[in-house]
This record gives C-alpha cells, sequence and structure tokens, in this order.
C-alpha cells in the first residue's frame, strides 16, 4: 500500500491553503516537493470542499476543505463544539450541507446514500444497541446488512471480544460496548472507515489494542478519517491531521509537521563529557544558538540537529551524555494556533 | 457533475488569491470522476422535495443496496428482544385472559340485561377487551422500542448502513400485529370453548372491524412514537392516551349505560367506535358506517402525522 503521508518533511513548509483543493494538493505534490521513494496515491477517498453547516445562527462547520487520500488514517483533531462530528455526519450522508460539496470515492453522501453506506462503515459517538441481545445476534444482523461482510470470527479476535458472543449487550463493559462498535463499522468490510472517538471509554491497554486493530485495518487498504479529540492518539495513528476549531481548519500537516510549526523549530540539551569550543557548534548549519545552562549546554535549531550536533562532537572526541530532545506536541501545535488548550470548550454548538 | 454544481459559498474569510486558484482549479476534469463505483449519476433523478412521491420512498424504505435478507435477520433479533422483555406480552396476551377469568366468575355477568340491550355483561365486555388488548400493544408495546431505538441512537446507526432505519419500523410493526392477533385468537377462542360465548355471526366483518381497530390504534402509537423524545415520555404520553380511551370504550361503564352525552363522544373515539364495530360483528349485524369510518379517519390522520413528525434521531 503506497502511503501518501508519513514523512513530516514533504509538507511542513507548505500553506493551508495549498491543501485545500486538491488540485494544488496534487500539483504540490507532484511539483517535486515530495522526498524520494515516496509515492503519492492521487487518489482521494474522501474530498470535502468548502462545505458549511450552520444549526440555526450557530455555524458548526465553516468553510471547510480537506482531503483525505486513499488508504490514509486521516485525524481529525479538535476541542469539543468544534464541528468535528458535524463534518462527519455530512460525509456520512446523516446531515445535508448547507454550501460546499463532499465526494466519498466519488459518491455524493446525500444524493447517493445507499451506495456510499455499501462502502462506507461508521462508529458514531453515543450509539448504544439493545440491551438484551447477545454480542453474536447483534453482529450476525449487522452482518446481514452487507453483501460481502467481514468474517466475523476474525474481527472480534482482533477486537477482543471472542468470549463474548454469548453475553448480552448491557453485560459488557464500557470498552467492550465500544469495541463491539467498532466491529458493527467494519463488519461490511468497508472502503471508508468513519470512526468518531473511537477510544473514549477505552482503558490504557484496550485504546492501545485498539490502535494496533485500526493500523492493520488500514494495512488491507482501508481508508480510516478519525475524529478524535485525544493528541496522544492521533500522533500514534494519523498520517495526517486536520486541526479543527470552531467550526474552521486551522491546519493540516502530519503530526509532527503540526509539532514543529509550534516551536518553528528544535531544541536539545546535553551534558558534554569534556570541554569544547561553542563555535565548534554555532558553526552548523542546523544549528541556531548553544547557550550553557551549569553543566548543562543547550542547543536550539532546525533540521537534523541533533545527529549534527552529535556527529560533530564525536569527531571533536567528546560525548554527549543524558542528551534530552524539547519536542513539541500537537498540543503545543494546537495552542499556538488556536490560542487556547485542546480541551477548553469550544464555541458552544 | 452534481458534486461540484453545489453553490459554492462566497467564502468571506478566503482570500482573494484561494478564490483565483479555485477558479482555476479544473474539478470536472479530476480522477475523482472516473472512479468505477460512480455509475452514471447524471441520468439519478434529484431527490424529490414532496413528502410521499415513489422515488422518495423506495429510497427510504426499499434502497436497491439492502440486502432483503436483512430483514428476515431483524425480525429474529426483534422478536428475542419481544420475548426477552415480555412487559408487552404480559399485559397485552395476559391482563386480558385473566380479567376475562374474573368476568367469567361473576354470576350476574352470564345474565341477560334488558339494559344492555338483551346482551349479557359477558357478551359487552369481550369486545371491550378486544379493544383493549389491541390499546395496551399500540400505545405500550408499539412506541417502547421505536422510542428507545431513537433515543440510544440505534435508528442513527442504521441510518449509517445500508438498510434503513425504516425497516426496524416495519418490523416493529409486524412483530406487534403478530401479538395482537395472537392475543386476541387466545382471547376469542377461550371465551368460546371456556366460557361459552357466542360464535361470532359474522366473521368477515369482525376481520374487518378488528384490523380497522388495529390499524387506528398502531397509527396513534406511531405518532407516540414520533413526538416522544424519550422512552420515559413515550409511556407516559401513551398511558395518558390509554385510560381516557379505554373509559370510551366502556370498561368501567358499557356504553349502553352511558348518558347520551358521553355515548356521543364515545362514538368517535378509536376505541368507542372500535367496541361499537366488534359488538355488532360478534351479533352477526354488518356494522354501520359511522364506526369504520371513525376508525379509518383515525388511522390516515395519525399515519400521516406519525409520517411527517417522525424522526429517525
Amino acid at each position: 500500500m503506497a502511503r501518501a503521508v508519513g514523512n513530516p518533511k514533504v509538507r511542513k513548509q507548505a500553506p493551508v491553503a495549498v491543501l485545500k483543493n486538491r488540485y494544488h494538493y496534487d500539483k504540490n505534490v507532484l511539483s517535486g516537493s515530495v522526498t524520494e521513494g515516496e509515492t503519492v496515491k492521487t487518489q482521494a477517498a474522501v474530498q470535502i470542499s468548502h462545505l458549511s453547516k450552520a444549526y440555526g445562527n450557530v455555524a458548526a462547520v465553516d468553510d471547510v476543505s480537506l482531503s483525505v487520500a486513499e488508504g490514509e488514517i486521516f485525524g481529525i483533531l479538535g476541542p469539543n463544539g468544534a464541528g468535528k462530528t458535524t463534518t462527519v455526519e455530512c460525509v456520512l450522508g446523516l446531515r445535508t450541507p448547507d454550501t460546499g460539496s463532499i465526494s466519498v470515492l466519488g459518491l455524493d453522501p446525500v444524493r447517493d446514500a445507499g451506495e456510499l453506506h455499501t462502502i462506507v462503515g461508521a462508529q458514531l459517538q453515543e450509539s448504544a444497541l439493545p440491551a438484551k441481545l447477545r454480542v453474536g445476534e447483534i453482529l450476525a444482523e449487522y452482518r446481514s446488512f452487507y453483501t460481502e461482510p467481514a468474517d466475523v470470527g476474525e474481527l472480534i479476535d482482533g477486537l477482543g471480544l471472542a468470549g463474548k458472543v454469548k453475553d448480552y449487550y448491557r453485560s459488557l463493559s464500557g470498552g467492550q460496548r465500544q469495541r463491539l462498535s467498532i466491529a458493527l463499522a467494519l463488519i461490511g468490510r468497508p472502503k471508508v472507515a468513519v470512526l468518531d472517538e473511537m477510544t473514549s471509554g477505552l482503558d490504557p491497554q484496550a485504546r492501545r489494542d485498539t490502535w494496533d486493530l485500526i493500523e492493520s485495518v488500514r494495512d488491507r487498504g482501508v481508508t480510516i478519517l478519525l475524529v478524535t479529540h485525544f493528541m496522544d492518539e492521533a500522533e500514534r495513528l494519523c498520517d495526517r491531521v486536520a486541526l479543527i476549531d470552531a467550526g474552521r481548519v486551522v491546519a493540516i500537516d502530519s503530526p509532527v509537521g503540526l509539532a514543529a510549526r509550534a516551536s518553528g523549530g528544535k531544541s536539545m540539551r546535553f551534558v558534554p563529557s569534556a570541554p569544547f569550543d561553542d563555535r565548534l557548534l554555532t558553526e552548523l548549519a542546523d544549528v541556531g544558538t548553544v547557550t550553557r545552562n551549569g553543566s548543562h549546554v543547550v542547543v536550539s535549531g532546525t533540521g537534523e540537529l541533533v545527529n549534527a550536533v552529535i556527529l560533530t562532537l564525536a569527531t571533536a572526541g567528546v560525548t554527549a551524555r543524558d542528551v534530552q530532545l524539547d519536542t513539541s506536541s500537537l498540543e503545543d501545535a494546537f495552542v499556538k494556533l488556536t490560542g487556547r488548550h485542546l480541551h477548553e470548550e469550544g464555541i458552544p454548538a | 457533475m452534481n458534486t461540484h454544481t453545489l453553490p459554492r459559498p462566497k467564502a468571506p474569510h478566503s482570500t482573494t488569491l484561494q478564490k483565483a486558484q479555485l477558479e482555476k482549479t479544473p474539478l470536472e476534469k479530476t480522477p475523482l470522476e472516473k472512479t468505477p463505483l460512480e455509475k452514471t449519476p447524471l441520468e439519478k433523478t434529484p431527490l424529490e422535495k414532496t413528502l410521499f412521491s415513489k422515488a422518495r420512498l423506495t429510497r427510504a424504505l426499499l434502497p436497491e443496496t439492502a440486502p432483503r435478507a436483512a430483514f428476515g435477520q431483524i425480525v429474529r433479533n426483534e422478536a428475542r428482544l419481544a420475548w426477552r422483555l415480555p412487559a408487552g406480552l404480559i399485559f397485552g396476551v395476559g391482563l386480558p385472559v385473566l380479567l376475562l377469568i374474573i368476568f367469567n366468575e361473576i354470576p350476574s355477568f352470564h345474565q341477560v340485561q334488558a339494559s344492555l340491550g338483551g346482551l349479557t355483561a359477558f357478551d359487552v365486555y369481550v369486545p371491550i377487551l378486544i379493544a383493549m388488548v389491541i390499546a395496551i400493544i399500540a400505545l405500550i408495546s408499539l412506541p417502547g422500542p421505536l422510542v428507545t431505538y431513537r433515543d440510544q441512537g440505534i435508528l442513527r446507526r442504521l441510518s449509517t448502513t445500508p438498510v434503513p432505519p425504516s425497516w426496524v419500523l416495519a418490523v416493529q410493526l409486524v412483530i406487534q400485529f403478530c401479538i395482537t392477533i395472537t392475543s386476541l385468537l387466545i382471547l376469542i377462542v377461550v371465551s368460546i370453548t371456556a366460557f361459552g360465548l357466542d360464535v361470532p355471526k359474522n366473521p368477515g366483518a369482525l376481520v374487518l372491524a378488528i384490523v380497522l381497530s388495529i390499524a387506528a390504534m398502531f397509527a396513534i402509537g406511531l405518532c407516540i412514537a414520533a413526538i416522544a423524545r424519550s422512552g420515559i415520555a413515550a409511556r407516559a404520553i401513551g398511558a395518558a392516551a390509554f385510560y381516557p380511551m379505554l373509559f370510551f370504550s366502556g370498561m368501567w361503564f358499557p356504553r349502553e349505560l352511558m348518558p347520551a352525552l358521553l355515548q356521543n363522544i364515545s362514538n368517535v373515539t378509536p376505541l368507542g367506535a372500535a367496541v361499537e364495530a366488534i359488538q355488532d360483528s360478534m351479533q352477526g349485524q354488518f356494522p354501520p358506517a359511522e364506526p369504520l369510518l371513525v376508525l379509518a379517519g383515525y388511522a390516515l390522520v395519525f399515519a400521516l402525522i406519525a409520517g411527517r413528525f417522525f424522526r429517525w434521531e
């Protein structure tokens, strides 16, 4: 499976506007800003162009454009009330956009809803199942909705539900219910899976297991649109992330690329094994400043900072000990780009 | 190409540059158009705006993409649920039979009374119990699951699958109809064989009266499902509708003994009309047009209201 993205360098410098429509997205990709050895699929699995949706006078989604490549895990990250769910509801044909257009593998979600639902699987927030049905009965029912369903045994093994087939839905824990919900999203062997807050309510182990499962699903070529407000999830899983705030796209980039934007550079600190002249490092292209803090040396810069510093020191016979990297996170990126924290409430919907 | 012909927003936030880029964008020639999944989208008729257009109904009720076998699977699971949560079965089937047994034990209930038009109280109460069975199932059993499914997002989840949520509604109607018919058969057969009720003298009219009564009451039940926002609200509305209707059916005060005013009101209530039509059929007459028209009217009006206001989420 060719990976469209993944290398943060690809679009680190690309302005958001470039990614706003596929023509320029493709142009950007084809114009050689992609590093060697990387193939880029130009087919968009999900194409959202200038989507807007208001409830009454409140704009839930305001001119959102994004393009999800086939085989990509694409994250929509933002605080509560940012318009993430409304966006994917429009993608699923559950809501009709006020303006703008959406194409999912060439289908219009509202007009072609029937066909769309055969190739798209969805796990939505706050959707329960009948309390007095057994897991196996629920799976059998939803399996019958599709002409080429997945292998139920394989699916529930991957989700750790194999021992629960005879259990009533109401006896399942929150995490098990969530995993059953994910199983139902994948049971039709979708080409595109939309997962809305799929790991909320899961314990840490179950979250990691679910991430593994999602990666294995993607490895089979399924495009995944992941709505989340967990940064670690986006950092771990997503090839690219759209940061959404107050109904608008703030930035689209790889998680690393977004984080790099926030910091505006990298910095490292270490304890040198022997004294050295600062100029040794400041002469390097990637190094910005060198400061000393007691026994620690703090170097800030860009690019392949760490390799350059350590190699240069090594040739001078100095070893860098206790190396620490100040890496900025998606959270930093979010704060920098929107001026507030991810877990603050968005504009009340 | 519909995907792209939606009016572009004025985009107050986008820069002139972006707009300029947009104009140049050769959208109509993107590879997106050539995906194999897209089968002649332009020939498809746009979704019509009218409420009950044929195209719209087909899409909502029988989309080509929904495997027909799925209906059977839904029936199986909904039947399991009806069996595992038997409140509806107990009240809809058990309670009327219990009342029948109690009435049978009251000696005066088998005496012919002039005030009841030469019938026994038992004769009068069998149609009332039939109406009660229909009312319990229509007002309590039918809306409950539908409202709960909407409340819990089950209908919304179905909206993302090839199977339309309307199938669950249809399955509920089928299952509750079957339960009603079973309950009524038990009630009538027990009355005849065990308690000496005369065999209904106009079975054809009886079937018509019962079917119209079920249609009227189920339509009212669907209306409750359409307007209630939670399972608790549905039960409250159902109960609030049930007791006045039951009063006018003559449960506490047979219609024959009601003062003229109450009798006139009873004639235009769904259960009053149902009891009148069923009573006449059992005594061998074809029921007059009035109660049948009242029942048909309730069925039509409430079905339209339910169709207008029902929400899948």
